[in-house]
């Protein structure tokens, strides 16, 4: 239920407010697509914006991070020692993000925040960030995230959810940085828009239509989904582009790679993709997944089922239909999740 | 604590192990005294070697937790990071990270009886175990212990020294082999891993097999074990895989569910029947 309505017209000063205490990521007109990317200016923001070509991802899990460096000059006594880069985690804000973004940085969290584990860069991410999220009305033909446990309205992993009631945004404060976040905005009572947000609500998940059921993958047996001939026609398209990895909000997979430049270097990590055929190569020429077909069932697999039975939370797949629309050979994962679903079990105990 | 971060060390010696000069033994002794403390490690388990520049590599700790002072690692040179290691001395400094990876399952090997089958540059984390379990403070711990060890030849066992010891021990039944040889002063067994094992029968009964070779000694030696009445749950192997961050977060080492570096790299032949045969 919304909290407060905050009027159009004010919404500029508001986002100039928040840059003078956070770094403000919005979604951002670049031609034919949209990014999130640091503004400078209120206006820079657009949130006109359907969703972003690239997943914000990048805003936790940059493309290209710099862990560490190391001297490799002769004389130096710590040569050969690696230490931590330096790095900012300054206050910063996403404003505009959509939900099912939102959630799938919920998701992910399951992969860099164990209980014994902790990836440091990530958690430090997460902790400085509060996210805004904008409500989707016009939802897309490839959007189905209301299959995926998420919804053109869910809350999971924002701080504050803004839902365009036409003069205004009505806005719902979720957490503590969602508070902090609007502690001097000026707005108005949210009361009677209540009603309105919940239609809009309602209108937009029936826009969506349903694709497969992960529930249902979720009960039948990872070796049953795993050896089932299905996989054979999957494949066939597919040219291990890449491309689903690298706009997929819950793919994370990475590399590590040391870079060298005269006497000093970097580790750095770098995405990743199980779409290629060197990512599981092993130093003796061994390759458990050479063949295609080997490699394109692992990515269904790991989304819609392993993550499943590992985490307990749902697939790993927040429907926002990124890798339906990018697909060069129109392999689409709803498909292919209807095909799971339907894979019948076997009788043996 | 930054588990991407490897702790200093320095190496303190080199040893060539075997005579195509592939595997080397690099003994490793820690910069900062405070860094070995937190290194604390379990047979069966491996590391990251890191060495700055080159990058990467996940090896399995050959020495045994209860040897300290230092930590050992056997290498064989395959690729560019091994490479670079194989051209570093004595007194070059390096990094390890660890320990990682769930170690063989001591809690359950206890009060058992243990058989140990190992070929060729395998044996590294089976040393670890067997310098373990005939530590005075382990011994009693475990019941009979059978080792099946072998190489293609008599210059390509690991730890050559250490073996001749061992196999002088009452405590511990070591069966050294070769596939061949003609060295006239060869001491030990003449035949393939499977054969041996099947030659010297070590009893099932109370009794855990820990199996670590290459595919087609494994491939050849389970039917063996089966025949000697181990069943699946009591036979424990140690998997390997591509892995570039070692701590279940790079996505690259998994079997299904399973991340290799985290739940893995031991394996009981149970648990890798409920997997997707993908390694």
């Amino acid at each position: 239920m919304p909290d407060i309505c905050i009027a159009k017209e004010n919404f500029p000063e508001l986002i100039e407010r928040l840059m003078g205490r956070y770094r403000v990521y919005a979604p951002v007109e670049r031609g034919r697509y949209y990014e999130f990317a640091q503004i400078g200016k209120a206006a820079e923001a657009d949130l006109s914006f359907s969703n972003t070509l690239l997943s914000p991802k990048g805003l936790f899990h940059p493309q290209a991070e710099r862990m560490f460096e190391y001297s490799l000059a002769r004389d130096d006594p710590d040569a050969g020692i690696v230490k931590e880069a330096q790095k900012e985690f300054a206050p910063r804000l996403i404003l505009g993000i959509r939900p099912c973004d939102a959630r799938a940085f919920d998701l992910d969290d399951a992969n860099f925040d164990t209980e014994t584990l902790k990836d440091p860069w990530w958690i430090r991410r997460r902790d400085a960030t509060t996210m805004i999220g904008l409500a989707c009305d016009s939802p897309c033909s490839t959007c189905f995230c209301t299959s995926m446990g998420s919804g053109p309205y869910d809350t999971a992993g924002l701080d504050v959810l803004l839902a365009d009631i036409g003069e205004g945004y009505a806005a719902e404060v979720l957490s503590e940085k969602g508070k902090a976040a609007l502690e001097d905005v000026c707005g108005s009572s949210a009361a009677g828009a209540c009603l309105q947000v919940a239609e809009k609500k309602g209108a937009a998940e029936q826009s969506i239509a349903a694709a497969f059921d992960p529930v249902a993958i979720s009960k039948i047996g990872m070796l049953d989904l795993y050896n089932s001939p299905m996989w054979e026609e999957v494949q066939f398209a597919c040219i291990n582009c890449g491309a689903c990895t690298f706009l997929c909000p819950t793919c994370w997979c990475f590399d590590i790679q040391d870079e060298v430049y005269a006497d000093r270097g970097d580790r750095l990590r770098l995405w990743d993709s199980c779409m290629f055929p060197l990512f599981t190569l092993h130093g003796s020429g061994h390759n458990p997944r050479s063949i295609k077909t080997q490699r394109v069932r692992q990515r269904f697999m790991h989304k819609l089922k392993y993550y499943q039975d590992r985490y307990n939370r749902g697939p790993a797949c927040v429907g926002c239909g990124r890798c339906v629309q990018a697909c060069p050979v129109n392999i689409d994962i709803r498909q292919v999740g209807l095909k799971m679903a339907s894979t019948v079990s076997s009788c043996s105990a | 604590m930054n588990p991407f971060l490897p702790y200093p060390v320095r190496i303190d010696s080199v040893i060539t192990e075997t005579e195509d000069r592939n595997l080397k033994t690099f003994t490793l002794v820690f910069i900062n005294a405070e860094d070995e403390k937190k290194f604390v490690y379990v047979a069966g388990q491996f590391a990251m070697l890191s060495i700055a520049g080159l990058g990467e590599i996940p090896i399995g700790i050959a020495s045994s937790p209860t040897e300290k002072g230092f930590l050992k690692f056997t290498v064989n040179k395959v690729g560019k990071v091994t490479t670079g290691l194989h051209d570093m001395k004595a007194g070059e400094i390096m990094g390890v990270r660890g320990p990682m990876g769930n170690s063989y399952p001591w809690d359950l090997l206890e009060g058992r009886n243990v058989v140990i089958i190992g070929g060729g540059f395998a044996f590294t984390t089976l040393r670890s175990s067997i310098v373990y379990m005939i530590d005075p403070q382990n011994r009693p711990k475990f019941g009979r212990i059978d080792v099946v060890y072998g190489a293609r030849t008599p210059g390509m066992l690991l730890y050559k020294d250490e073996l001749a010891q061992w196999e002088k021990r009452s405590d511990i039944n070591m069966h050294i082999t070769v596939d061949d040889t003609n060295d006239p002063d060869w001491k030990y067994n003449v035949g393939f891993v499977p054969t041996v094992t099947r030659q010297k029968a070590p009893d099932a009964e109370n009794a855990y097999a820990i199996i670590c070779g290459p595919p087609i000694m494994i491939k050849f030696t389970l039917p063996v074990l089966s025949e000697l009445g181990f069943p699946p749950d009591r036979i424990v192997s140690s998997l390997e895989m591509c892995m570039k961050c070692g701590i279940g977060f790079c996505g690259r080492c998994n079997i299904g569910t399973q991340y290799v570096c985290r739940d893995g790299p031991v394996f009981t032949l149970a648990q890798l029947a409920g997997l997707p045969v993908e390694y």
